[in-house]
């Protein structure tokens, strides 16, 4: 169970996302301007926070301003309809840990949620990674499955290292093109696709039980059940 | 007219100018002339009080050697002489009775004790009224009394004169400084004039208007350019904001306009689930695709804002290359086609990653569609002539030369029958990119095929020299 706070003027919009978190058995308290969402934000006690950047009364950026200088250390995902690169950089800079651009899709914030919450309970230095019998080495550079050694290119190790530091989540297409190759536009083909299916071909291939799976309509996520 | 004309002219800066150098010349010239007319009143009256000493002088010396007698025989002889007509005499007894002299009254108020003194005396060889006289007067030993003067009319004639032609001169002066000042205001007033009557077309709505320019290179000259390229760059970019709403109505419209049918459509029908569950998934798909027009749209008016300008930061052109060439290996590989990475020279230029990578992407995406199947596509990276030359090359039919102005253009497809998916702006957005880095974009045959030459002409400091720490390409 995770704690919300969804920061949004849009009653629509904080609606549908409050529906779809508390369905996904998450809690979730609204805030409809920036001054009632950093009271909240500053005396609840939440595992992640939505703020959407244009406010009434308080503008996101300076809610976000005002959190960080209270030592309010929460995730915070920024919404915003701004979506030049500069915009997101701003937004980064004044403390945000990620950046969606509205519209989105409800798998899609879901998925960067979850992430966030997960960076922030993970251990702060890892040395060895692990899903089922697949194992990255990280100071060796090193990945096996089932003791076997997987070459793998500079890239692909990147991509793999993402996958699994977030093993058990489904991860979108734009967080990987983001996270691997630092690019924040989409690709008009099935780029991600390609790279994912090739990296399949060297984890799973000849083995019975694959970890890299396709999450329809959202995107991958490796992990060890079915 | 006139009164228009004057208030108009009352209120320029220009003319309050000239009215206060008119008045700061006129009072120049007052201190001028009053110090001309002090020092040469000045000058005179010394050279009237020397004279009637001189004769003074003369005229002690004649009673002291010759007594009253001689005195008085003097006074007739310079009375009646013409060698100084300016002079008065008058001897008089104690009793104020006239012995000799050319005056014809003792006057009672001259006072006896030799001061200098102005009065006015009747002269008695002269008719008239009486006349200004500069004079001094003694009370001599027996009681007798002796005046000596000289007539000051001629000083005052002078005087007069001298007051007539500095009120002139002043008037003279005052009038062309005013006049020069009008002349002037007004000529400035309708170059001022022509500025606002420019902006105020173009706040009527005419953006083409411009200021117009003379020819002399002046300050106004330099304002009408300077603005002139300030209204340029304006309609520049209003121009690509209207392209952008345009687009966007035009390009928008169509699927929005299939997605409402659509949900129309399934509203209609019977209510399946599994109907309804498809067509959801289409609307889906569909606002996806007017979701990456959007974003296409966007992406190109950032490019062309002047905005994104600033922002330019050195970047390695080789290193940008061999990253987009690898995310996109595995997709060309996938269609069939290669990607033969040729020669990559480092070259270091101001630019906009995000926007660099997503033209090279475009290229990229063009190449795989277009390029035909098994089609080799090949990208090189070359120094020359101080310029870093990008080329991108595919093995397809290429563009016919009359097109290729044309497919850099907004929503232009050359594949009309939309057999390929995109929304044709890749390339308007390759053309925004080269242009926010002033950079030459050509669209060329390659026999068979398309070359696509982008020539980066600014290069970052120091480009010179090879990166050492150039990272290796990947395999």
């Amino acid at each position: 169970m995770v704690r919300v706070l969804i920061v949004e003027d849009d009653e629509k919009t904080a609606g549908y996302m409050a529906k779809g978190l508390s369905e996904g058995g998450h809690v979730v308290d609204c805030a409809p301007d920036g001054r009632e969402g950093l009271f909240l934000a500053s005396e609840g006690d939440y595992d992640v926070i939505v703020l959407d950047r244009m406010l009434p009364k308080l503008d996101g950026l300076a809610v976000l301003q005002a959190l960080r200088s209270a030592k309010v250390a929460t995730p915070v995902l920024i919404l915003s309809a701004l979506a030049q690169v500069d915009d997101r950089v701003a937004g980064l800079r004044a403390g945000g840990d990620d950046y969606l651009t509205k519209p989105f899709a409800f798998s899609e914030l879901m998925a960067r949620l979850e992430a966030l919450v997960r960076r922030n309970n993970a251990p702060a230095v890892e040395t060895k990674l692990s899903v089922a019998d697949l194992e990255m080495d990280l100071l060796a550079r090193r990945v096996t499955r089932a003791g076997r050694g997987v070459e793998l290119q500079p890239r692909e190790f990147r991509l793999l290292e993402y996958l699994m530091r977030h093993a058990g989540q489904t991860v979108t297409r734009t967080m990987l093109l983001e996270a691997v190759w630092d690019y924040h536009f989409d690709p008009q083909t099935n780029v991600i696709d390609v790279h994912i299916s090739r990296l399949r071909q060297k984890i799973d291939k000849g083995f019975e039980r694959p970890l890299l799976h396709t999450v329809r309509g959202a995107g991958y996520a490796l992990r060890a059940d079915a | 007219m006139p009164s228009v004309q004057t208030l108009r002219l009352s209120r320029s800066a220009t003319f309050r100018l000239a009215l206060a150098y008119a008045g700061l010349f006129g009072i120049s010239m007052l201190l001028l002339f009053g110090g001309l007319y002090w020092s040469t009143t000045a000058l005179i009256e010394r050279q009237v009080a020397d004279t009637v000493a001189a004769e003074l002088r003369a005229l002690a010396d004649r009673y002291r050697d010759e007594g009253l007698g001689g005195l008085q025989l003097a006074v007739g002889q310079r009375s009646a002489g013409g060698s100084e007509p300016e002079s008065v005499y008058l001897l008089a007894d104690p009793a104020f009775r006239p012995l000799a002299g050319n005056l014809r009254d003792w006057p009672e108020e001259a006072v006896p004790d030799g001061s200098w003194t102005q009065l006015r005396l009747y002269r008695r060889d002269r008719e008239g009224g009486p006349i200004l006289v500069g004079a001094r007067a003694f009370q001599l030993p027996d009681g007798s009394r002796l005046l000596v003067g000289r007539d000051l009319e001629a000083r005052r004639r002078f005087q007069a004169t001298l007051l007539r032609n500095l009120a002139i001169g002043l008037g003279v002066t005052l009038t062309i400084a005013l006049a020069g000042g009008v002349l002037v205001g007004r000529r400035l007033l309708r170059r001022v004039d022509a500025v606002a009557e420019t902006s105020r077309r173009i706040m009527d709505g005419d953006l083409t208007q411009r200021v117009p320019r003379g020819r002399s290179g002046d300050e106004f000259d330099r304002l009408a350019e300077s603005l002139n390229r300030m209204l340029e760059r304006i309609e520049a970019l209003m121009g690509g904001m209207r392209l952008v709403t345009d687009s966007l109505a035009h390009d928008l419209r169509s699927p929005l306009t299939r997605l409402k049918g659509r949900i129309e459509l399934t509203l209609l029908g019977p209510a399946d689930p599994e109907a309804y569950r498809q067509s959801l998934e289409q609307a889906l798909a569909e606002i996806d695709t007017i979701q990456s027009t959007f974003n296409a749209l966007l992406a190109i008016a950032e490019a062309e804002s002047g905005a994104a300008r600033g922002r330019l930061e050195p970047l390695s052109l080789r290193e940008l290359v061999t990253d987009v060439a690898e995310l996109y290996q595995p997709v060309v590989e996938e269609a069939g086609a290669s990607l033969t990475l040729g020669r990559l020279e480092e070259a270091r230029v101001p630019g906009h990653r995000q926007l660099l990578a997503q033209a090279l992407a475009n290229l990229l995406d063009n190449a795989v569609k277009y390029g035909g199947p098994g089609g080799a596509i090949e990208i090189s990276l070359l120094r020359r002539n101080g310029e870093a030359e990008l080329q991108v090359r595919d093995h397809g039919p290429g563009i016919p030369e009359a097109a290729r102005e044309r497919v850099l253009e907004r929503f232009v497809r050359l594949d009309t029958a939309r057999s390929q998916p995109g929304s044709g702006l890749g390339l308007s957005l390759v053309a925004a990119v080269a242009r926010l880095h002033e950079s030459r974009l050509a669209l060329e045959a390659a026999e068979p095929g398309l070359r696509v030459h982008w020539s980066f002409t600014r290069l970052a400091e120091g480009a010179a020299s090879p990166s050492p720490s150039g990272k290796a390409l990947p395999q």
